[in-house]
């Protein structure tokens, strides 16, 4: 067997080997989403502008990775919008959330009629 | 040889007497539940900031066992627009009406009975445990309950050295618990092993993972 044999069957040997050891994989790519809803909940860190823009960074990251946007992202970061008066954002962006999670539909319908300035 | 033949049996009838009954998965099985609301967590320990570290990070482990998570801070926020404030008034409020404003399948209740830095002459420890039960919003049906906990002690070496030499640490661990706000990592820690699906007597896998159906359960 010549050189560029055995190095192929090495390579071969070893994506083998790599996909039995592999981890299942992540269903969404999280960032700072749970970091962010307890600096909501403890509403004295970081002002709600401040967690909209660390928000909208992830969500660049967590696009250009071409990842899944978790549940409730979206939402939360309509909420914080809509927390600053920017309504046709928070709609914009429950709105996404629906399109992305048809079972929060319900609820979102529910918030958009009832959170309306 | 018959007779030791009979005393093997004997005891593996007593081992079979000895193992825990298995969870009963047939109501989760036959629910299906595709999403979850998470009620904000009952607190039955002094920390005020315990059921919001908790609600922060439920949401993790869940999504990634397969579940829509009703967005937990909107979910918050429309209790309060309610005039509800305390989690034990939001686990009162009736399963007819968490499915009529917020859609779900299927509601995780969450008390939380340990929350932060427990302390003794000797020693400090940082312990979180959380019990849960996930209810069927459309029959009221349980579908599934259990608990979990996180503590700093876990995998500590038994100390070394004379009384002082502990006393010292017990101070020094008892400042960094409570500076370095160690309630809130173990209640996410707690969160992770009590709401990960595929393990013993945990929750069932949901539609959007991978191994919806697949549970060894």
């Amino acid at each position: 067997m010549n050189a560029p044999k055995v190095l192929l069957w090495s390579i071969c040997l070893l994506a083998a080997m790599g996909g039995c050891a592999s981890k299942p994989t992540a269903l969404y790519q999280w960032e700072g989403y749970q970091a962010n809803l307890d600096s909501y909940f403890r509403g004295d860190k970081v002002g709600l502008e401040a967690q909209a823009q660390l928000m909208e960074a992830d969500l660049k990251k967590i696009k250009a990775a071409g990842s899944a946007v978790p549940p409730g992202y979206s939402a939360h970061l309509a909420l914080l919008y809509g927390q600053q008066g920017y309504m046709d954002k928070f709609a914009a962006y429950l709105n996404e959330e629906k399109s992305r999670f048809p079972e929060s539909s319900k609820f979102v319908d529910f918030l958009s009629r009832n959170f309306k300035k | 040889m018959t007779r030791y033949i009979s005393l093997l049996l004997f005891c593996f009838l007593v081992q079979g007497c000895a193992t825990r009954t298995p969870v009963d998965y047939s109501a989760f099985k036959e629910s299906r539940p595709k999403s979850i609301l998470v009620l904000p967590p009952i607190n039955n320990s002094p920390d005020v900031s315990a059921s919001y570290s908790v609600l922060a990070q439920v949401t993790h482990p869940l999504a990634e066992s397969g579940y829509y998570v009703i967005p937990v801070s909107l979910v918050a926020e429309a209790f309060k627009e309610n005039g509800l404030t305390q989690p034990t008034e939001m686990h009162a409020t009736s399963l007819e009406k968490l499915n009529q404003i917020f859609g779900a399948d299927s509601a995780l209740y969450l008390t939380i009975t340990k929350f932060g830095p427990i302390y003794t002459v000797v020693n400090s420890e940082t312990l979180v445990a959380i019990d849960a039960k996930l209810v069927d919003l459309r029959n009221g049906k349980t579908l599934w309950v259990g608990k979990a906990q996180a503590s700093s002690r876990e995998g500590e070496q038994q100390q070394q050295g004379g009384l002082a030499v502990i006393l010292i640490s017990a101070i020094v661990k008892q400042v960094m618990a409570s500076t370095l706000d160690a309630g809130h990592k173990y209640a996410g820690i707690a969160s992770e092993r009590l709401l990960t699906a595929g393990q013993k007597d945990g929750i069932l896998f949901g539609p959007r993972s991978p191994n919806y159906g697949k549970d060894a359960q």
